[in-house]
């Protein structure tokens, strides 16, 4: 608003569109943003979406249920995991399976392993964005390298992993791989430390980011805004904590909150958070009982995926995914596909607030919000 | 208080850090793990999954794979084909005559090994699968996908024997129950 009123006082610039994008190596993907630009200050920017468009919903439609399990590692493709765990609990929501015991605790450790995969890969292509040309960025790969090597041995893949099953998870954990885990986990803080040094007090970092593309509580929660972006305004709103889904009420863990929610506080919450993913996996890993992977009910349904018709009706689940809410809502008609499928995708409503934190920011600034948001396209235009 | 400028060099002297040390520390403890790939390879992961191939035992004729057609019923972006071979007298001779996979459209989930019923259909660690075009060259035809029960062994041991363990004690089960008309296949 503000700018425009500047402009017309005093007849200067001519306001000049640009197209960002959509190949653009700093908009994380195929996405393209129409920003208005008065001299280098953002005066008007629109997002547009749908460059990646695959038509996942509707292609799940048309499949049975656990064929749509491999589609939703393509959504999020840096933590497919999540993506997994979001619609396995859906439909034991919508069939009424019960997880046992240890198939829990597996699935809240690979969750958490993905969460801290993603903030990592987030963190460093952030700084990147900054002009921390790959130093950092590989360095936080180089940790990621470790995890990525477990899940290719758990679950068979680096990215889409595909593990989790209706009732349980695909395969076990065995004793190496979670000594392996433990390994990681314990090494993870020194790394952590020597990544906050290289950072957290850099001049540069701070005068580049602090007070940068502020978003208040109270627009982010209007917006809908979930997960990291929201808890850097100072709004306490966590799903493992809000529904204890899954058997997150079993750990103790803390919601790291920022204060001003500038691109700083988000990308200090972040790193917050990874000591709090490495809390809840310590705890799990010394919690972890032995027993079965998945439910008896539904190991036929291994066997025979088309043959799995779960009751009418509809479900929603959801799961704090690294980038916000993850939802999915299916409708079930009886027959072996869905009769409605929908994600409700963090990445995409996150996004719905970028242009309130961009008004009035220099150009090169909206980079470093786009980052700090999150996305990815995968998610977005699904 | 802080002099300005400090944390930049704190920055820096971690890069240094790191820079010396690449040298000396062991590639699981922060030093160089980065692979010369054509000349060097990792070891194999032993689940790692690529692409789908088809088991036979002894020779190619012994084809484990009955033409069920299950995997190429529940295949998510339905990249098999199945055909069943005809034997003389024109009945189905519970073998494939035609079985392609598209490799261009396979997105490696491994849902046609986890449902095969007959052990036959199994995961890959090739990756080094290119073509000049995705329409013709990316389409395995069954030659293609055969592969000996050796191969399968040598990839993944570990499945490979759960696997012919399984098949032996249902052999000797079928032996022991010496059936007079020997046509079914009793599973
Ligand atoms: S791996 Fe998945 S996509 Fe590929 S052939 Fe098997 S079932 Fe089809
Ligand atoms: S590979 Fe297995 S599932 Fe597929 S047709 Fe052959 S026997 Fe049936």
């Amino acid at each position: 608003m503000e700018t425009t009123e500047v402009l017309k006082n005093t007849d200067a610039t001519q306001i000049l569109e640009i197209n960002f994008g959509p190949q653009h190596p700093s908009t994380h993907g195929v996405f393209r943003m129409t920003v208005q630009l008065d001299g280098e200050k953002i005066c008007g920017l629109k997002p547009v979406f749908g460059y990646l468009h695959r038509n996942h919903e509707q292609i799940a439609e048309n499949l049975p249920y656990a064929a749509i399990m491999p589609y939703t590692d393509r959504l999020d493709y840096v933590n497919a995991l999540a993506n997994n765990f979001g619609y396995a609990l859906t439909i034991e929501k919508l069939a009424g399976f019960e997880v046992p015991e240890r198939a829990e605790y597996i699935r809240v450790i690979m969750a958490e392993l993905a969460r801290i995969v993603n903030h990592i890969t987030v963190i460093g292509f952030m700084l990147n964005d900054l002009g921390a040309f790959f130093t950092p960025l590989l360095y936080a790969f180089r940790e990621r390298e470790r995890i990525l090597d477990l899940f290719e041995e758990i679950t068979g893949s680096r990215l889409m992993n595909n593990y989790f099953r209706f009732g349980g998870v695909k395969r076990d954990l065995t004793n190496e791989n979670l000594a392996a885990i433990q390994k990681i986990v314990s090494k993870f803080p020194a790394f952590l430390k020597e990544f906050e040094a290289l950072l957290t007090k850099n001049e540069i970092l701070c005068m580049r980011c602090q007070n940068i593309g502020i978003l208040s509580g109270e627009t982010a929660t209007n917006a809908g805004i979930t997960g990291p972006v929201l808890r850097a305004s100072g709004v306490n709103y966590d799903i493992r904590k809000v529904d204890g889904y899954s058997i997150y009420n079993r750990f103790d863990f803390k919601i790291p909150l920022g204060e001003k929610g500038d691109v700083y506080d988000r990308f200090y919450v972040r790193v917050l958070e990874i000591r709090e993913s490495l809390k809840i996996l310590e705890q799990a890993l010394t919690k972890i009982p032995q027993g079965e992977i998945i439910n008896k009910k539904s190991l036929p349904l291994l066997k025979m995926p088309r043959n799995f018709k779960p009751p009418v009706g509809e479900a929603y689940g959801r799961v704090e995914s690294p980038k916000g809410e993850l939802g999915f809502y299916v409708v079930s008609d009886g027959t072996p596909q869905p009769w409605r499928y929908h994600v409700r995708a963090p990445s995409l409503i996150n996004l719905t607030v970028l242009e309130e934190m961009c008004l009035g920011q220099k150009i090169a600034d909206a980079i470093i919000i786009l980052g700090s948001i999150d996305i990815v396209l995968g998610e977005t235009d699904r | 208080m802080n002099i300005f400028g400090s944390g930049v060099f704190q920055g820096m002297m971690v890069t240094l850090k790191n820079f010396l040390t690449s040298y000396f520390r062991k590639p699981d403890e922060g030093g160089i793990f980065t692979v010369q790939y054509p000349e060097e390879r990792e070891k194999a992961i032993e689940n790692f999954r690529n692409f789908p191939f088809l088991v036979y035992d002894g020779s190619p004729e012994q084809i484990r794979c009955v033409a069920c057609g299950i995997c190429e019923r529940e295949c998510p972006p339905k990249c098999i084909h199945i055909e069943m071979a005809l034997d003389v007298v024109g009945k189905p001779a519970r073998k494939p005559t035609v079985f392609d996979i598209d490799y261009g459209l396979c997105m490696n989930c491994g849902i046609c090994e986890e449902v095969c019923p007959f052990d036959s259909i199994f995961m890959d660690h090739a990756f080094e699968v290119t073509a000049p075009e995705r329409q013709i060259s990316l389409v395995r035809p069954k030659k293609a996908l055969l592969k000996s029960n050796e191969y399968f062994q040598k990839i993944r041991p570990t499945l490979a024997a759960v696997i012919d363990q399984k098949r032996k004690t249902a052999e000797e089960k079928k032996k022991a129950a010496i059936q007079p008309p020997a046509t079914s296949e009793s599973k």
